[in-house]
């Protein structure tokens, strides 16, 4: 298929505006650019023939199931775009809330993002909440620079941060980036940490923890509190990864595990959608000990209205305004929907439909750990790879049958990981088919050697040469 | 399996001495995790390395590894055919895939590393 | 409420399968000491009911008044086949593409998109995008301490957006970096400048780049995208990473985001570029397709030793920008570049009774001495029906009668001449 600059024609004109109707200036000839930009010349409907058939290049989660352990590919509702795209928001420039003169103009943003802080509280126990976090590394980032601040606020000289070695990679980046040096503490045979081998790595250089729960392995980690005590007697404090949250609500909170700051994933765990990779949104929760450096300026309540405030020790912006609105709103509207009984729910069907994937699947391919699952299951092909088809090539293969592939090869402590998160939006015929497909998939590498090693087939590229790619370094037309 | 004329890392660089100065490369094992190498980040002539800091980085499409300087001193030459051909690493890894030659500061710290024969016991574990 | 389609016969047949009596036991592993304490949540809503919550809600702000504020984001058009395309949902609701097979439409949009960047800008790589422009002055600065290794000061030229330069202070608060301000490139690991500053003013900084090669400082320019359809861009400047705000391409103000952070830079610093990339390859039948590359710089590969821990971008918005760019097109973008210079020009015209503050050009945003304070007159100027613009005090920048004002493609030359009227009345009176 060809680019977009390929279908250009000299003189083609897409859109175009009103005569002008005021005098033409032109800029002084010493700030003018050389040449106009060559952008593509192309007609409106030359870009709308384009765009549409490049989109059926894609697999979107409206069109295939996507079972991605750690994604949380759960179904998008259109309800959600509508009141993103209310012109009352869309169209509210920021700046109105630069100057109290024109706070009146946003009063109803104002009031959104309030709302939605305070629920997104109560879902996870923790005191107040910032929408400012761009994406969930983002959060981590803003809360890696909370731990930093209250630190620096005691006086406190402490350089680590620890995270387990099944831990996400944004985590130990987001430490680095912070200025933290990360140490690993190492998941047991049974894929949670245990509080011994936590106990190795803690002393008083560590200003923090962080952690998900349940964890990358899909389980619960059973020493969570007795961890949160530990560091808090070593003044450290507890960061929680908000990736997982979508197994334990209305079950548990971190707030009440002892965490101290959390980032939500909303493009997760309250159905944003993932769009080709972004926009997310990594809103923080923030526990009493890190309040005061909570980032400012933040929409508080009066009697009568709205206002912003920073608090004296806030680290300050981590965003120009208050982070990805859009996604705020979006969230909200999800969380309005499905309120108490339905955010439960959410989290009870998608720790089922995991394991009931895991109870379909665990005679077709070794189970990465003998622990419950909750939402997501997770299994190492070894065996598989051993007849010459690894996890690339089982992960390919669903591709053919019109599924997305689980997560492969993450987290990094399971060889030839296959990590199965279907969420709780699909149906149980989605489910088996999708079963059957990975048990005829089991079949088939079983009878016969390096089976799949050309998949996908029927998709309109095979298999690309990522080598090649980064060799010619070939990244703009 | 590995040429005995060198010494060998923990973290799977190779060193080999030549009329007073050391060559430094990585071994097929580290060559081989990586997969077929796509870039690689040389030091310059000139600077001066202490014994384990990062010399050099390795990059293949799956991962990424630096390289420590195996003693301590300075850069004397670098094998700038590796920005063309990152390959050679791959295909030629104790010969043609060399990454740079230093003198050495200290020539004590050599015998801390491992010969031939330790280094493929250590790799052999490596694989489980 | 909710979207879980299973039904209760199912859920009792997965049950039984799993070899469990109820839902609760898969809950096990939790100790019943750290069950919920506290579950505040309102009652779910129908489908209906929310969006009249939320539409109530949105209809406390006011969007009627004619928009003449900037501030680094602007009211530009937004053609209709941009919000028709991407709501696609092939395009919207699909994944990273890190399974390249089945992503092609991302993969070659993103590469589309790369494009356009380095056409726009002059630059020779681009990133599949940041966040948005004040993350992007923190990642601009990181990457040149990471190319430029032996250094850590950044220095801030007067131009740079305020909000940019909290956010960079903010983010290296726990670092070993000196932020200072000025243009001096000595020691420095980069000079960064705005172009058009935040007050509007726009100039040449090709000096002042030739004088941060002459000190081995990477010279950075942030850029306004919808200006570049005139503008001599950063590669002409000598800009060795070029970054913006992409808001101003097709994306709606939103109250702030989501938006979309531009970063590019030249082929000797692309190892060190943050963010995704996307490249052209080969399939095993020789057909042309499309990557993610140098992925060894990520997080999820180089973990803490990654060029950043960005993640989740926003693959979306850089995707209306493609859109955009492509429906305006080479002629398209000079069009808008000159409306929005040309009828700021004739605003300013028609400010005699005012002192316009900039010392030189402007492109589309100027900063203007009102007789009057001007949050009394912005208040009077929405009863007139106009958003007149940002006071410069509230955001550090100005004196108290200083506005910074904005002018787009979009604006008439009956709201502007009723502009320059209203606020001529409003300010004398």
């Amino acid at each position: 298929m060809q680019l977009i600059y390929e279908k250009s024609r000299e003189g083609r004109r897409g859109i175009t505006l009103d005569a002008l109707d005021v005098p033409q200036v032109d800029l002084p000839d010493s700030l003018q650019r050389e040449s106009s930009a060559a952008l593509p010349e192309v007609s409106e409907f030359d870009v709308v023939r384009h765009f549409t058939e490049l989109s059926t290049r894609n697999f979107g989660l409206d069109q295939h199931f996507y079972p991605l352990g750690s994604c949380t590919m759960k179904y998008n509702p259109k309800i959600a775009e509508v009141v993103a795209a209310l012109p009352g928001y869309a169209n509210n420039h920021p700046h109105t809330s630069t100057s109290t003169a024109t706070w009146e103009q946003c009063q109803g943003s104002f009031e959104l993002i309030y709302e939605t802080e305070k629920l997104l509280a109560e879902i996870s126990g923790f005191k107040e909440v910032s929408l400012q976090p761009i994406a969930g590394a983002h959060g981590e980032l803003a809360g890696t620079l909370l731990i930093a601040a209250y630190h620096r606020d005691k006086g406190n000289k402490k350089t680590k941060i620890v995270v387990p070695d099944s831990a996400h990679g944004t985590n130990p980046a987001s430490a680095a980036i912070a200025g933290y040096d990360v140490v690993e503490v190492p998941s047991d045979a049974d894929g949670t940490i245990h509080i011994e081998a936590f106990k190795e790595v803690m002393d008083d250089d560590v200003a923090g923890i962080m952690l998900t729960c349940p964890n990358t392995h899909g389980l619960f980690e059973s020493d969570v509190k007795a961890i949160a005590d530990i560091a808090h007697q070593y003044d450290a404090l507890l960061y929680y990864d908000g990736a997982n949250l979508n197994a334990i609500m209305g079950e548990c909170r971190p707030g009440d595990l002892g965490f101290d700051v959390m980032h939500y994933n909303l493009h997760k765990t309250f159905a944003t959608p993932h769009g080709m990779g972004g926009p997310g949104s990594g809103a923080i929760g923030v526990g009493e000990r890190l309040l005061p450096y909570i980032p400012g300026p933040r929409v508080v309540k009066t009697d009568t209205e709205f206002e912003l405030s920073t608090p004296e020790k806030s680290i300050g912006r981590m965003a120009p305004f208050f982070g990805n609105f859009g996604m705020a709103v979006r969230a909200l509207a999800y969380i309005l929907h499905l309120g108490n009984e339905g955010l439960k729910e959410a989290s009870h069907i998608a720790v089922l439909n995991a394991n009931y994937i895991h109870a379909r699947l665990k005679h077709a391919y070794k189970s990465a750990f003998d622990n419950q699952f909750m939402h997501e299951c997770i299994f190492n092909a070894t065996p598989q790879a051993a007849k010459g088809a690894r996890a690339l090539d089982i992960a390919k293969a669903l591709l053919d049958y019109g599924y997305h592939a689980p997560t492969v090869y993450f987290p990094l402590t399971v060889p030839e990981s296959i990590m199965i998160e279907p969420t709780e939006t699909e149906s149980k015929e989605t489910i088996d088919g999708f079963c059957d497909a990975m048990i005829e998939i089991a079949e088939k590498i079983e009878a016969e050697d390096n089976a799949f090693s050309d998949a996908p087939t029927t998709l309109s590229v095979g298999r690309l040469d990522e080598v090649l790619a980064a060799k010619q370094l070939n990244c703009s037309y | 399996m590995f040429p005995t004329d060198a010494k060998y890392t923990k973290d799977h660089e190779w060193i080999r001495e030549e009329d007073g100065s050391y060559i430094v490369g990585i071994t097929s094992f580290a060559a081989e995790q990586l997969g077929d190498i796509t870039y690689v980040e040389v030091p310059e002539v000139g600077d001066e390395f202490s014994i384990t800091n990062e010399v050099a980085t390795v990059e293949s499409v799956k991962a990424a590894s630096d390289i420590y300087a195996p003693i301590s001193g300075s850069i004397i030459e670098v094998n700038y055919a590796l920005e063309d051909q990152p390959e050679l690493v791959n295909e030629n890894p104790f010969t043609g895939g060399w990454f740079f030659k230093m003198s050495a500061s200290n020539v004590e710290e050599l015998s801390a590393l491992m010969d031939a024969n330790s280094y493929e016991s250590y790799v052999q574990e490596q694989d489980h | 409420m909710s979207w879980t389609p299973t039904t209760d016969i199912e859920r009792q047949e997965m049950l039984d399968i799993i070899g469990v009596s109820s839902i609760d036991d898969l809950f096990s592993s939790i100790p019943n000491e750290l069950r919920l304490k506290s579950w505040d949540i309102p009652e779910g809503l129908s489908e209906m009911s929310t969006l009249s919550t939320i539409d109530k809600m949105s209809r406390k702000n006011s969007v009627d008044t004619v928009n003449f504020m900037g501030g680094g984001y602007y009211d530009h058009y937004i053609p209709a086949a941009v919000n028709a395309l991407s709501s696609r949902s092939e395009f919207y609701t699909a994944y990273t593409p890190y399974q390249p097979e089945c992503a092609q439409g991302t993969l070659q949009s993103i590469y589309e998109y790369q494009s356009a960047i380095c056409r726009l800008t002059g630059m020779e790589f681009s990133n599949a995008s940041l966040y948005e422009g004040g993350t992007a002055v923190f990642e601009a600065a990181t990457m040149s301490i990471r190319i430029n290794r032996k250094r850590n000061k950044i220095v801030c030229h007067s131009s740079m957006n305020p909000n940019y330069r909290a956010i960079l202070e903010s983010h290296t608060a726990n670092l070993d970096v000196e932020i200072v301000d000025g243009d001096d490139p000595g020691n420095a690991a980069c000079v960064i400048v705005q172009n058009p500053a935040f007050d509007g003013t726009i100039q040449d900084f090709t000096e002042l780049g030739n004088a941060c090669k002459e000190a081995g400082a990477l010279f950075v320019v942030s850029f306004y995208p919808i200006s570049l359809g005139l503008m001599k861009t950063p590669g002409e400047m000598g800009a060795d990473i070029a970054i913006a705000e992409g808001q101003s391409l097709g994306i709606p103000l939103s109250f702030g985001g989501p938006y979309l952070g531009i970063l590019a830079t030249l082929k000797k610093h692309v190892r060190k570029m943050p963010g995704r990339i996307c490249g052209e390859t080969v399939d095993t039948e020789g057909k042309r397709g499309f990557v993610l590359t140098l992925q060894a710089r990520e997080q999820h590969i180089r973990r803490g030793k990654a060029m950043s821990n960005i993640c989740s971008n926003q693959a979306l918005c850089a995707l209306r920008a493609l859109i955009f760019l492509s429906l305006m097109g080479k002629e398209g973008l000079v069009e808008i570049a000159t409306h929005c210079h040309s009828k700021t020009e004739y605003l300013k015209s028609k400010l005699s009774f005012a002192t316009i503050l900039n010392e030189g050009n402007t492109f589309n945003e100027f900063s203007v001495r009102l007789p009057k304070d001007a949050r009394e007159v912005l208040k009077a100027m929405v009863k007139e029906g106009f958003n007149a613009g940002i006071p410069l005090v509230d955001i550090g920048r100005g004196d108290a009668n200083d506005l910074l004002i904005a002018v787009t493609e979009k604006r008439t030359r009956e709201e502007l001449d009723a502009f320059a009227s209203a606020l001529e009345n409003v300010s004398c009176s």
